[in-house]
């Protein structure tokens, strides 16, 4: 046989097998309420411009006095007058900014490092693993406080504390895996074959991992997007005026007994975000081990 | 029965072998923990007393003229190298002066032991909540593995846990605050209010040991499906014995050795994680001490918190690791 179809073969049974647990997804109704919650947000991110009837930081002198729901603002007014609407769309498009980058670099600095500690083992696995616990062992919140206070609160420092914090996480469990896969025939036959450590990491191990590694990270962006909500709810988060979920239920909550909707949207809208993450997460490890 | 008893033996067998084991362990995690506290007291000076704006700085607030930071520096010692005064600060900490709080006027030590008492306080009663109630319905999702029981507990609390702390105190404060006014608000602590301290309470625990407990939950639940799975409880069932008889002479024992390092676990995030709630309610504990002490660059007050946090985070891994030890006698050889 040629050697290029045979590579374009290899190639698609390899994206099909990346595949398959998104086809077995349809079996669970969970799954696929958490599927569509996701995506409606993933849309809402996308389409904010196209969606949001006024700019998110435009203030309405007249929609400060009336804030409840009305035609002119669907979601009513927070206290300066800013649609609600508006807000919650650009700060979907915020938060499904700023965690899938956290998340994606937690995963590779993560995986490099679970890698590193399971290939070679020794002193490589002992460094990684003791560095992880102390890093595990701090209380992530007082250590977000510490430092989003000292060096200022701004996306790139929380995309920054997120990763460092959970890559530790993400070791453990790629560590674990490749301890597993490290044995495995192919491993050894490419070990045959003269190949470097880098690329039998990378290419033979890295990827028969990623079952595992694609429901945490499902479950790590859920986190992340609870992290980036509480810093904005405790005035560490993502720098203001510009929306964010958190951040609007910090601003308004003191005004709960008057006006409980301005405090109560962007409370149901990260809910539903992060419920949306976790129910997809059950529904992929359920069709990971049935597979 | 056969397995217990077995196992029974072999403990008593390897006692002397296991007490050897236990203190091996015990200066183990020891070390570990000095490690980590010098690590991590080291990191927290290097954070606060090396980043932008110098301490001198931090202490007299942004408006004060640079002549005033120099001298305030010179007086302080702040002129000298980091390590120097690292190693006074250590000795100062093992001497029992934790420093003087900016920003509440204060010692250290006479904040920061009340709002760990507080913090506590609100702890121990959510933990009286979260076990038994998460033993429970993790048994019950676990013991039939894929029953609508099982699913309708695993989403319940997949939903609950999904619901950041804050969004869950809006909701309830919305209905129990707002509409109905059988609670109040805040948990000030402060007694002569009109609300009394206990109902003050029912909030902030509801929320915390909602939160929490839905991972508890998995985590009992997760146990016990692995158990269920194993051959003595097929042999079990199949010599005719009650299901009933099964789960509690059976899997129950064996079912609760990973959880409980996850509860001890637990103790962690609800000493350092309940900073939320205490903002949501305006508790005077520990998390929000933290928070008012870093937005203020309370130096010393962060410091000693965050040496605090780390301790509790280490204790609660250790008794964590001991209590898998004392439960799971393969562990011991």
């Amino acid at each position: 046989m040629d050697e290029a179809p045979r590579r374009g073969a290899q190639r698609g049974r390899a994206l099909a097998a990346w595949l398959a647990p998104l086809a077995n997804l349809a079996g669970s109704g969970a799954t696929l309420v958490g599927l569509a919650i996701v995506l409606f947000w993933v849309a809402a991110a996308l389409l904010a411009p196209l969606l949001a009837p006024y700019p998110p930081n435009a203030t309405d002198v007249l929609a400060a006095a009336h804030p409840t729901p009305s035609a002119a603002h669907l979601l009513g007014a927070d206290q300066l007058g800013r649609d609600i609407l508006s807000r919650l769309l650009w700060g979907a498009r915020r938060v499904l900014t700023v965690a899938p980058i956290a998340v994606l670099s937690a995963v590779m600095v993560g995986s490099f490092l679970g890698l590193a500690a399971g290939y070679y083992r020794g002193f490589v696995d002992l460094l990684v693993s003791r560095l992880a616990d102390i890093l595990l062992s701090f209380p992530v919140i007082i250590l977000y406080m510490i430092v989003l206070t000292l060096f200022g609160s701004s996306a790139f420092n929380i995309i920054l504390v997120v990763a460092i914090t959970k890559a530790p996480i993400i070791a453990r469990i790629v560590r674990g895996l490749t301890l597993q896969l490290r044995e495995r025939e192919y491993v050894a036959a490419a070990k045959m074959r003269g190949e470097s450590a880098l690329y039998i990491m990378l290419v033979e191990i890295l990827p028969n991992a990623r079952g595992p590694l694609i429901v945490d990270m499902c479950l790590r962006m859920g986190y992340t997007t609870i992290i980036i909500g509480v810093l904005g709810f405790l005035g560490i988060g993502l720098p203001p005026p510009d929306p964010d979920w958190g951040g609007m239920v910090k601003d308004t909550y003191g005004m709960m007994s008057v006006w409980p909707h301005m405090s109560l949207i962007p409370c149901a809208a990260i809910s539903s975000l992060v419920i949306g993450f976790n129910l997809l997460a059950i529904g992929l490890r359920e069709s990971a081990f049935r597979d | 029965m056969r397995r217990g008893r077995r196992a029974c033996l072999r403990f008593r067998r390897t006692a002397a072998a296991g007490g050897r084991a236990m203190a091996r362990f015990l200066l183990k995690h020891l070390l570990f923990l000095c490690l980590t506290l010098v690590v991590v007291s080291f990191l927290v000076f290097i954070l606060t007393e090396l980043t932008p704006g110098d301490v001198a700085r931090k202490y007299l607030g942004a408006y004060a003229t640079q002549e005033q930071v120099e001298i305030l520096s010179k007086r302080m010692g702040l002129d000298r190298p980091v390590l120097v005064r690292y190693v006074e600060y250590v000795g100062k900490m093992l001497s029992g002066d934790l420093g003087v709080s900016t920003r509440f006027r204060v010692p250290v030590k006479d904040i920061i032991f009340d709002r760990l008492a507080n913090t506590g306080l609100l702890a121990l009663v959510s933990f009286l909540f979260i076990v038994p109630l998460s033993m429970l319905l993790g048994i019950a999702a676990g013991m039939r593995e894929g029953s609508l029981l099982d699913r309708v507990i695993l989403l319940t609390s997949a939903v609950l846990a999904s619901v950041p702390e804050f969004a869950m105190g809006v909701f309830l404060a919305s209905i129990f605050v707002v509409s109905l006014r059988w609670l109040p608000g805040t948990a000030t602590l402060e007694p002569g209010g009109s609300w009394p301290i206990a109902t003050q309470l029912v909030l902030p625990v509801t929320v915390i040991v909602l939160f929490d407990m839905g991972y508890v939950v998995s985590m009992v639940r997760a146990s016990m499906v692995e158990v269920m799975r194993q051959p003595y409880i097929r042999t079990a069932v199949l010599k005719g014995m009650s299901f009933r008889g099964v789960v509690l002479g059976h899997a129950l024992r064996n079912a609760m050795i990973n959880p409980v390092t996850v509860i001890l676990l637990q103790i962690n995030y609800l000493v350092s994680g309940v900073v939320v709630v205490e903002s949501v309610f305006a508790y005077p504990g520990f998390g929000r001490m933290m928070l008012e002490a870093s937005l203020y660059k309370d130096i010393a007050l962060i410091e000693a918190g965050a040496l605090v946090s780390v301790f509790v985070a280490v204790v609660t891994q250790i008794l964590g690791d001991l209590a898998y030890l004392l439960l799971d006698p393969r562990i011991r050889r």
